[in-house]
């Protein structure tokens, strides 16, 4: 596997985890804001474990990658890169659409030839189950619902659309670079 | 709709109240209650009831003050000194 499709992955679940965290505090109601950050928070570990993967291959490190690209190098999804708070119903459209997807994805890599990467994927796979009962009890909730319905036909086609979200993604690169270009060469 | 939770830290040992949180059925108690109890590992396993399946009772009478029944408290210091010195056995300690 190229270090650039584990990429696309990482790249994925970073930006995610940025968009899903901008709801923490605000969710619509208690236990859901407790869910959804921690949600969020494990897309973010999900994307520091592949980062130090596709980093080993292509001798950097892993906050190099997450932070120290330009926004238009990202290999993210359109999809992940959307700011959608103060949206729920789209909100929960996105998770469900990505969570299908990456469940497929996981689960090739699951049975993939290096063993660094289908014991990742295996970690991996072990969180993404509780992340699919989420977004599928979410998706119950609201499959009748006109607004949750307009949005998954709006959200799917940038699904595979990797190219095109660079006017998504700068505010957001902006905001999540901010503190490390603040002291170039600091170590946290 | 409130949901209990209880958890049980480890296997063997017995189910305490955890907590209460409110969700708007059995699928998502579950899924907040592991986000809530579960996630860190601190429960090897939790009984989540809707409250309103809990009978709560909290009448217990005592109108003739049968404090005899009660195990706490209970002065044992003073009948034990009485009976010694009933029974001779006062100073050999």
């Amino acid at each position: 596997m190229s270090a650039q499709a584990l990429l696309e992955i990482a790249d994925d679940e970073l930006i995610l985890g940025w968009r899903n965290s901008e709801w923490t505090g605000i969710a619509p109601f208690l236990e859901e804001d407790v869910a959804f950050s921690s949600i969020a928070q494990n897309e973010i570990g999900h994307a520091r474990a592949l980062y130090a993967l596709a980093a080993e291959e292509l001798g950097t490190t892993p906050d190099e990658l997450a932070f120290d690209r330009a926004p238009d190098e990202y290999r993210c999804s359109r999809l992940v890169a959307l700011r959608l708070v103060p949206d729920w119903a789209r909100t929960i459209a996105r998770h469900h659409l990505y969570e299908r997807a990456d469940a497929i994805r996981i689960a090739e890599l699951k049975s993939h030839s290096d063993q660094r990467i289908a014991g990742l994927a295996a970690k991996i796979e072990r969180e993404e189950t509780y992340h699919r009962l989420h977004a599928e009890m979410w998706h119950e909730r609201l499959r009748e619902e006109p607004r949750y319905v307009e949005a998954l036909g709006e959200l799917e086609p940038l699904l595979e659309q990797r190219d095109a979200g660079i006017e998504e993604l700068a505010p957001l690169w902006e905001e999540m670079t901010m503190v490390r270009r603040s002291v170039p060469g600091a170590t946290w | 709709m409130i949901f209990e939770v209880f958890r049980r830290e480890r296997k063997g040992q017995p189910f305490q109240h955890a907590g209460s949180l409110d969700a708007p059925n059995a699928a998502f108690a579950e899924a907040y209650a592991r986000e809530q109890y579960g996630r860190r590992g601190e429960s090897a396993a939790l009984w989540i009831a809707p409250r309103s399946a809990l009978r709560e009772i909290d009448d217990f009478v005592d109108e003739l003050g049968r404090n005899y029944h009660r195990v706490d408290g209970y002065p044992l210091k003073e009948k034990l000194k009485e009976a010694r010195e009933r029974a001779g056995t006062a100073g050999d300690r």
